[in-house]
């Protein structure tokens, strides 16, 4: 009975927020509702579908995004977080010229993918890690993306993806 | 000439949009003024519902409705779902309520429904929802169903059994009274859940204007939600067009028909405007159907050189508290004994019964693990009792070779002959053997154990009847600008269909992969399709594909023929062209092929030949062709703790001709890993009085990359006779042998303690008791 009259009382869209954020490079300002999390403000606010989400608790990875440098789960964080950050979706990690990103061209080439669902969220989880972690070991990788669960490659095929992006994105950076 | 695509590993077709973020699963499709629904699921396993007050929720900001079976029943016969697989043997054939009437009888099962404007305000109003439920007993052990004074899963129901199946051929008596030896063993097999990335999902949209209804919906089979939608509503099936959309993963369980599937186009229709429903990953491990418990009780009958004359023994399948998808799942845990080995006499019988738990459907491999997982427990015990090498019993009991086509004696549903079409089983064992450095195995082993570390080695060998009739068809259609379109009925769910029938068009058409537009999972575009489960795909499509590629080169040849006035046997086909062999200024387009057997008004269609340069073929396999293989997995075992370590995974693995290599490696591993979930990890806690207790991914383990070995993969490419490019499917075979072969390492890494495995996922803490004695 508390739980609805605390419903009840509530004024739908009284409680919100106005909040500015740069997604994939772009300014956005947007009202939110404070309890809406960012992966729920993404996709269905912003429109920005490639993130997606697996198990809303924070487990699967599916939903990972990159903010302010760090690979985050969207649905563990409220869309009012992120106001004045740097978000970084799928959608944003080509390179400028929109030709693939290192680890997106490895995955292709390794069969990375099936279905794709879990796709955005191991590829910004490796951005991230491979960033700090130049010269990773196959268990290193393993460990990174331990986070993310893939039902149907195995991973074996993520983790050849990742050595190789490892070693493109170090020669590009020379 | 046109480029090598069958065999050739190419990158996947499907990969840019989705390594991109543009894939469109159903949850990123969106709707003009749509509405969304949340369900409040029964909190009980087995209860009667007293009454239902949605008068709160109902006055909920932003609440559309809320409704219950009463609700929906007033102005629509909501009757019970209709049996998807009917069979005789189904002595009690009971279906659920879209919306449960007056009795609910698992933890999940739909109460009431809510649309609102959004998904969080369905889900406040579901909150606050108050039934009153007269909670019954309820019945959770499949071991104890059968029991005289077990609960009954059904207040109406005479007892809990479903009904009894039985493969019997041989003469099963006299090969154990005339046997050496006879062995016995018990266990309790435990497969879990579907656990794609994506929960399941709803879209429908209902247009007043023609009475149509279109819905999308993550499923591996829109035909037969079509159907199964359009049985129930009494409506047409062409005024029902489904969807499936990118689908993220399926693995079996989205092969259903289920009551969303209903609920969401009815509400659709009502409410005059498209709903959603979006499964959230809590409601995936209720209201999704899994598999769950067998319990075996099998002997065996042998010589003293190991080889063996009989099998059998008694099963108990737990069904759940439903009846959703027929006895598939219990058939394919018969069917395929007695695995790889020539068995002159089997006997097995299995009892289905209910439980108050989610209704059960098949999960990658079906019921296939549990029966090869028998099998192999039983070469393992042979072993051991005989001391005679694991490989060295299957090897003296394989079907060999020039055996094939081998009937193993037992019959198919419809009566006919289970038929092994070809394979090597002992080249598979011996290929496996090697990539596993098996023989220099127990040198390692020794090294190990002076280091005081248990390592052990486990084989299995099995086989996997592929390719489900009766066909999926494909349409091949040159288009007046040179593309070709393909079509085909089957959904992908990540299997790369679009990749590989691409490869067999493009082949035999001389165009490039990008030439190739593939459209599927629509039952829109293509008039009739089957569904993605068992294996079935390619062995199903490749001959299609093939065969309606072949008639479009046939015709355009034909065609070309007239046009370029040259003999149809002078003809080639090369780069999107046909010409005169070897001379390329002596060609015309296939775009202007097409564009001639399409003319404008007042054109004229060539005397002889039928519009548009197109074909469609639905070619399949002449009979399920048998996959077959052997895995040998390598384990380390911490016995303080019970930790079970993976150290390296061997595969021999034949599905016949391979269309696209990575594709299938992809395919095996996947499948591999989730063989070893079912070893490891994947378990389903209900407690006893049916609450499931791990219901979040901490608390029901899925593989991750941290615990999952280097898997190796050779191929013995033994083509089936039993369609037109020897194909065999491979979607399975990963997961099939994997348990098996996981449990044999970890019992041979304990051999000095004897330890013998009856239950799986093994349990660390179940593995120190079994190691302590």
């Amino acid at each position: 009975m508390e739980l609805w009259l605390d419903l009840k009382e509530r004024k739908r869209g009284m409680n919100s927020r106005e909040i500015s954020l740069k997604l994939n490079g772009c300014e956005v300002t947007a009202t939110v509702e404070p309890r809406i999390h960012l992966a729920d403000f993404l996709r269905h606010t912003l429109g920005a579908t490639g993130t997606h989400l697996g198990c809303e608790h924070g487990v699967c990875g599916a939903c990972t995004v990159n903010v302010d440098g760090d690979a985050v789960r969207s649905c563990l964080m409220f869309a009012i977080q992120v106001d004045g950050k740097n978000v970084t979706t799928i959608e944003g990690i080509a390179n400028s010229d929109k030709t693939l990103h290192p680890i997106q061209e490895a995955f292709r080439k390794h069969h990375g993918l099936q279905c794709g669902f879990c796709t955005p969220g191991m590829v910004i989880t490796l951005e991230a890690f491979l960033k700090n972690h130049p010269n990773p070991t196959e268990f290193e990788i393993r460990k990174a993306i331990s986070g993310n669960i893939c039902r149907c490659t195995g991973y074996q095929p993520i983790v050849a993806a990742a050595m190789e992006a490892a070693t493109n994105l170090k020669n590009q950076g020379q | 000439m046109g480029v090598k695509y069958i065999g050739a590993e190419v990158q996947r077709m499907e990969d840019l949009r989705l390594l991109k973020g543009s894939g469109r699963y159903v949850d990123d499709i969106t709707r003009d003024r749509m509405l969304h629904v949340a369900f409040l699921r029964s909190e009980h396993a087995h209860a009667n519902i007293k009454n239902i007050d949605t008068e709160n929720a109902k006055n909920l900001d932003g609440v559309h409705g809320v409704l219950t079976y009463r609700d929906i029943a007033s102005s629509f016969d909501l009757k019970r779902m209709s049996q998807l697989f009917p069979a005789p043997v189904i002595e009690q054939n009971i279906t659920q309520y879209p919306v449960a009437n007056e009795e609910v009888c698992y933890v999940g099962e739909i109460v009431a429904v809510v649309v609102a404007e959004n998904r969080a305000v369905a889900e406040d109003a579901v909150e606050i929802i108050n039934v009153e439920y007269d909670v019954m007993p309820a019945i959770i052990d499949c071991r104890l169903a059968l029991e005289p004074n077990a609960p009954k899963a059904h207040n109406k129901s005479k007892n809990n059994l479903v009904g009894v199946i039985q493969t019997s051929f041989g003469e099963i008596d006299e090969a154990f009274k005339t046997a050496d030896h006879i062995f016995r063993r018990s266990f309790l097999q435990h497969r879990g859940g579907c656990h794609a990335m994506e929960c399941r999902g709803v879209v429908a949209e209902h247009d007043a204007s023609e009475n149509t209804l279109t819905l999308w919906s993550s499923t591996q089979c829109p035909y037969l939600v079509r159907r199964s939608l359009a049985d129930y509503l009494g409506e047409n099936e062409e005024s029902i067009r489904v969807i499936a959309p990118d689908v993220g993963g399926g693995f079996g369980p989205k092969a259903g028909f289920y009551p969303e599937e209903i609920i969401v186009p009815l509400l659709a229709r009502s409410f005059g405007r498209p709903i959603k429903w979006i499964e959230d990953r809590h409601e995936h491990f209720v209201a999704t159907t899994t598999q769950r418990d067998q319990k075996w009780d099998v002997e065996v009958a042998c010589n003293a050189d190991g080889l063996i004359k009989g099998i059998r023994g008694e099963v108990t399948h737990e069904n759940g508290a439903y009846v959703p998808y027929g006895f598939l799942l219990p058939f394919t845990s018969l069917t395929p004994l007695p695995g790889p080995y020539a068995v002159p006499a089997v006997d097995v019988s299995l009892k289905v019964v209910f439980t108050n738990t989610t209704p059960n459907s098949p999960v990658r491999g079906a019921g296939r693990p549990y029966a090869i997982y028998a099998v192999e427990r039983l070469i393992e015990t042979i072993s051991k009792n005989l001391n005679i090498d694991a490989a060295e019993v299957r090897r003296r009991n394989f079907v060999k070779e020039e055996q094939m086509p081998y009937a193993t004696g037992a019959l198919l549903r419809d009566g006919s002959p289970v038929k092994y079409d070809s394979g090597n089983y002992h080249s598979c064992l011996e290929k496996a053997l090697a990539l596993a450095h098996h023989a220099s195995f127990k040198d390692r082993q020794s090294s190990a154990r002076n280091d005081s570390r248990f390592i052990g080695i486990g084989i299995s060998s099995y086989v996997e009847d592929t390719g489900l009739g009766p066909y999926e068809g494909t349409t091949v259609r040159v288009q007046p600008n040179g593309k070709v379109l393909v079509r085909s009925g089957s959904a992908s769910q990540g299997q790369g269909h679009h990749t590989f029938i691409a490869q067999i068009v493009a082949e035999t058409l001389a165009v490039s992969l990008e030439d190739i537009v593939f459209e599927s999972g629509d039952t829109g575009k293509f008039p009739h399709g089957v569904g993605t489960i068992g294996s079935r795909i390619a062995v199903n499509v490749g001959p299609s594909a093939y065969e309606a590629a072949n008639a479009v080169k046939d015709k355009a040849i034909k065609l070309a023929s007239e046009t370029l006035e040259a003999a149809e046997q002078d003809l080639e086909l090369s780069s999107g062209n046909v010409q005169v062999k070897g001379v390329e200024d002596l060609s015309v387009s296939l775009g202007d092929l097409a564009r001639t057997l399409s003319p404008k008004a007042g054109g004229k269609v060539p005397s002889g030949f039928t519009p548009s340069l197109e074909a469609t073929s639905y070619t399949g396999s002449n009979g399920s062709p048998f996959a077959s293989g052997t895995n040998v997995a390598e384990v380390e075992v911490d016995i303080l703790t019970g930790n079970v370590k993976l150290i390296n995974y061997s595969v021999a693995h034949d599905c016949g001709t391979i269309i696209n290599p990575k594709i299938v490696d992809g395919q095996i591993i996947g499948g591999v890993v989730h063989g070893i979930g079912n070893a490891l990890f994947e378990r389903m806690i209900y407690s006893e009085g049916g609450q499931p207790l791990t219901n979040t991914y901490a608390d029901y383990l899925l593989p991750l990359a941290t615990e999952m070995p280097n898997i190796e993969i050779v191929h013995e490419e033994s083509a089936s006779p039993l369609n037109v490019l020897g194909i065999k499917g491979a979607g399975e075979g990963g997961t099939i042998p994997a348990t098996a072969a996981v449990v044999a390492a970890v019992e041979n890494a304990l051999e000095e303690f004897n330890v013998e495995i009856d239950y799986y996922p093994i349990n660390p803490q179940h593995l120190t008791e079994l190691i302590d004695g």
